[in-house]
């Protein structure tokens, strides 16, 4: 059975079908990556799976059950960790105990009122930051991270409830190139450990090509291509609607 | 009430509405803009009436009516200018509502300045030359004058409306509320557009202020009713429009009217008098508007504004330096009742600061940790304070069930202020939470048969031991320490660290599991109950209370402390407590201007802390730790 299952996803502003019956799945472990050119539809989409829009109509399965419309909050409990295009953290509090809030909430404690949530899931916050690579950093506050930090940070937070699906929106924006293949080489080994599937946006084409397992485009709201890179790369609609000329194919190594 | 009658009351409301109108605007501009809440805002506008008058009087005739309208209108625009050039622009880059403490400051200094020029009796200017008559309208007379306020009030609308939208000017005022860093990036010089809008704001509520003079007598209290008056309507109206201000103005001034016109009325099970609700009418319908419409009625949400203060830091536990500190400080406290023997003040001083830093710790919780701006944490205190009374008084039970009852009332009214509260943010949840809080006040002050009015409740005295200043202070002493050690306590458990992650980035906290809107709410609740045991405690710790004593400017003074301790630390609301507290009873004996005094000195300290006093002091010895 697939992890997530999308069927005939619509949603409308005013007059616009930004999100126009949209249907996919992905895979357990799969690396899916979905791409378009602006104004495609990709974010209504990934704002809809992950619950901060409710679809106008159409289904979003998650491994058998309808999330469609729920709470961001409860989607989450279903076992769906997310990443945000512009890195969220908690920039008054230190690196772990950034990532001790999502285990915290996990473990339901949220409400506890006596015990010192410093000392609470230390261990595992810590090893956590060890996968991420950032355990030297535990103690400092989190605002003073480079942003790129930052980000492996919200990776750290986003593994913390185990998801069994995870959701990237542009998950290297505002990174240098070097950063971008250095943090998606780590999503990707994190989640093949874990057999986590991944969802994710990207605008940048190296990374796409070099780490999806399959891919799929949406132009105008509507998926139209959904294979595997090479069969993307010379699909010649995808050429017409998003890649034009192709040129942007010129520097990817086939 | 004839139909007649009834339009003639709704005629009388226009031309109270520009009043509201020329004041509300003013405020909307500059808040736009700088994002200061200038509590000031109203002493202009009594500036205007209190100046005007004095051209009026001095000068005479027509040019000194109509012609002090208009020097009255370019004076306090000057004032303004300079009120931003030499104070607010020094405090802009300090903590969010900083700023407010410098206004706030300003309100007692204008005050007092005042009573200094022009003493403390009311003044009614003159008639307005050539517009002294009246015209028929409805078989009543109404007032030239007052036709002429109802007309003014439009056109400054449509000038205004047309200064923004098809000036230079008005461009990048638009432009600057919506964002305005990126206003600055593109290279527009922000100090001359703030100096020019708060000008511009000051010189609205100058004119205003000076339109009154033929109408009300200029008086000293005008200043906070103002000020109140102006809140609800730029709230009503949406923060920024001025469409919506003038909108607002007119609503909130027939809605006045109206009750008025209305009066008594025998609904058969009783008798509702409407010309008393007039005093929580407006605040009524705030709660409504906001509750109903989140930013107003004409208002958009607010544009981001990213932060110019320094983020916090994360909170760490106490220091062993910052725990001796505060043995040593309990050691002396609980010696203090020896010492004082030989004069009982300072023990009557030592009860209000415990009840003061009570009250300003509960409020920092949501304040701070929370992020929830409340403006009207007298509500609470006053719940705790009243039922406490209120038990004694109807059910005589004792003082230790009553001082238990106090937390639990103020808890009820919490929970249900709170959960509409943490549904807005920012300045509409302040505005939402000052409406409680009048609203409450205005229950305690109209509910006379429960109540007492506006006597209060008296003979509230502590039974034995109890009623030795020492014993009490003890007692003061021991549940102060427990208020404070227990919020403390809860801030470094999960539900404090799920506060300050909901604050940090709502987002984050709703993708990581944390409902942030109930987790804010139950800090909202439990800050009303600790705030009650302050109530409570100060009910019996004077013997009575009375309406008085939760006005909106116990809310300001609980702001103050907060702000002036250091919003951004934990030890900050006990400091900023006991420091406002000491000052207000002791700087409050020495002179008859001892609002200007502490105006004065909240303005240096504001100069010299713009971190809060224990902010800028951890600063310090971090930078002196920093050194080798």
């Amino acid at each position: 059975m697939s992890v997530l299952a999308i069927r005939s996803l619509s949603k409308a502003f005013g007059g616009v079908r930004a999100v126009n019956d949209v249907t996919f799945e992905i895979e357990r472990g799969e690396f899916l990556a979905m791409i378009g050119p602006n104004g495609a539809g990709k974010s209504t989409c990934f704002n809809m799976i992950n619950g901060q829009l409710k679809p106008d109509s159409g289904q979003i399965l998650f491994e058998g059950s309808d999330i469609a419309g729920l709470e961001p909050r409860a989607i989450w409990r279903f076992g769906v960790g997310r990443t945000f295009q512009v890195a969220a953290t908690f920039s008054s509090m230190t690196v772990i105990e950034n990532v001790q809030m999502a285990l915290i909430s996990h473990a339901g404690e949220t409400y506890e009122l006596w015990r010192a949530a410093a000392e609470l899931h230390r261990d595992r916050a810590l090893d956590l930051l060890s996968q991420v690579g950032m355990r030297e950093a535990a103690d400092r506050p989190s605002r003073e991270l480079a942003y790129g930090d930052i980000k492996r940070i919200e990776l750290a937070i986003a593994l913390a409830n185990q998801p069994r699906l995870l959701l990237m929106d542009e998950p290297t924006a505002g990174m240098a190139p070097r950063e971008r293949n250095d943090l998606i080489a780590l999503v990707k080994q994190l989640v093949v450990e874990r057999g986590t599937s991944v969802l994710f946006t990207e605008h940048s084409m190296d990374v796409v090509f070099a780490f999806a397992d399959r891919v799929i485009v949406l132009a105008r709201g509507r998926l139209i291509a959904d294979g595997d890179p090479a069969a993307i790369r010379n699909n010649v609609q995808v050429r017409e609607v998003y890649f034009g000329t192709g040129k942007t194919f010129a520097g990817v190594p086939q | 009430m004839t139909f007649s009658a009834f339009l003639f009351q709704a005629l009388n409301g226009l031309s109270t509405a520009t009043g509201l109108f020329f004041i509300a605007v003013g405020l909307s501009l500059i808040f736009g803009v700088s994002r200061i809440i200038n509590i000031a805002h109203g002493s202009l506008y009594m500036l205007g009436t209190y100046i005007a008058y004095s051209f009026a009087t001095r000068i005479g005739g027509a040019l000194g009516f109509w012609g002090g309208i208009v020097a009255t209108t370019l004076i306090v625009g000057a004032i303004g200018a300079l009120i931003e050039v030499l104070l607010l622009r020094r405090v802009y880059r300090a903590p969010e509502l900083f700023q407010l403490l410098a206004t706030f400051a300003l309100v007692l200094v204008i005050n007092d300045a005042v009573l200094w020029l022009w003493g403390p009796e009311d003044l009614l200017g003159p008639r307005a030359p050539g517009l002294r008559g009246s015209i028929e309208v409805l078989g009543r007379h109404l007032p030239t004058y007052d036709l002429f306020l109802i007309v003014i009030g439009p056109l400054v609308l449509v000038a205004l409306h047309f200064t923004l939208a098809r000036t230079r000017f008005g461009r990048l005022v638009r432009a600057a509320t919506q964002d305005r860093e990126m206003v600055s990036a593109l290279g527009v010089n922000q100090a001359v557009l703030f100096t020019s809008v708060f000008a511009l704001g000051a010189a609205l509520a100058g004119f205003g202020g000076a339109l009154q003079v033929a109408r009300e007598p200029a008086n000293l209290a005008t200043d906070l009713i103002a000020i109140g008056d102006a809140f609800v309507v730029v709230v009503v109206g949406g923060m920024g429009s001025i469409t919506g201000a003038y909108l607002a103005a007119v609503i909130i001034a027939e809605v006045k009217a109206i009750c008025i016109g209305i009066g008594v009325v025998d609904f058969g099970f009783g008798t509702v008098n409407f010309s008393k609700l007039t005093l929580v009418a407006e605040f009524l319908v705030m709660a409504i508007v906001l509750i109903v419409r989140p930013y107003g009625l004409l208002g958009r949400p607010q544009g981001q504004v990213r932060s110019v203060a320094e983020p916090e830091d994360p909170i760490r536990p106490a220091t062993p330096a910052l725990k001796a500190l505060g043995i040593v400080t309990l050691m002396f406290l609980l010696c203090l009742p020896l010492v004082a023997q030989s004069s009982p003040y300072l023990l009557i001083l030592g009860i209000d600061v415990l009840i003061a830093i009570i009250f300003a710790t509960s409020l920092h919780f949501i304040m701070g940790p929370g992020g929830m701006h409340s403006f009207g944490h007298a509500a609470y205190f006053g719940l705790g304070a009243y039922g406490a009374a209120l038990l004694v008084k109807w059910l005589a039970l004792p003082m230790g069930v009553a001082l238990t009852a106090a937390p639990l009332v103020a808890l009820a009214g919490a929970l249900l202020f709170g959960w509409f509260a943490v549904r807005l943010s920012g300045v509409y949840l302040a505005m939402l939470t000052l409406a409680f809080a009048q609203i409450v006040w205005a229950l305690v002050f109209q509910w006379e048969t429960l109540t007492g009015g506006s006597n209060g409740v008296i003979g509230v005295w502590p039974p034995k031991p109890f009623d030795k200043a020492s014993v009490y202070f003890l007692l003061t002493l021991v549940l102060a320490v427990i208020a404070v050690l227990l919020l403390r306590r809860f801030l470094f458990a999960p539900f404090g660290y799920s506060m300050r992650a909901g604050r940090d980035s709502a987002l984050r906290a709703e993708a990581i599991g944390i409902d942030v809107k109930r987790v804010h709410w139950l800090g909202f609740a439990i800050a009303g109950a600790i705030c009650g045991v302050a109530g409570g405690l100060f009910a019996f710790a004077k013997g009575s209370i009375s309406p008085e004593t939760i006005h909106v400017s116990r809310s300001i003074d609980g702001l103050v402390m907060v702000l002036l301790g250091g919003i951004q630390t934990l030890t900050g609301p006990i400091v900023g407590a006991s420091v406002f507290a000491t000052l207000q009873d002791t700087v409050m004996r020495q002179t008859e201007y001892w609002r200007a005094l502490l105006g004065v000195i909240i303005l240096l300290l504001v100069m010299a802390f713009p971190q809060g006093i224990v902010g800028a002091f951890s600063s310090l010895w971090r930078r002196a730790g920093a050194k080798p």
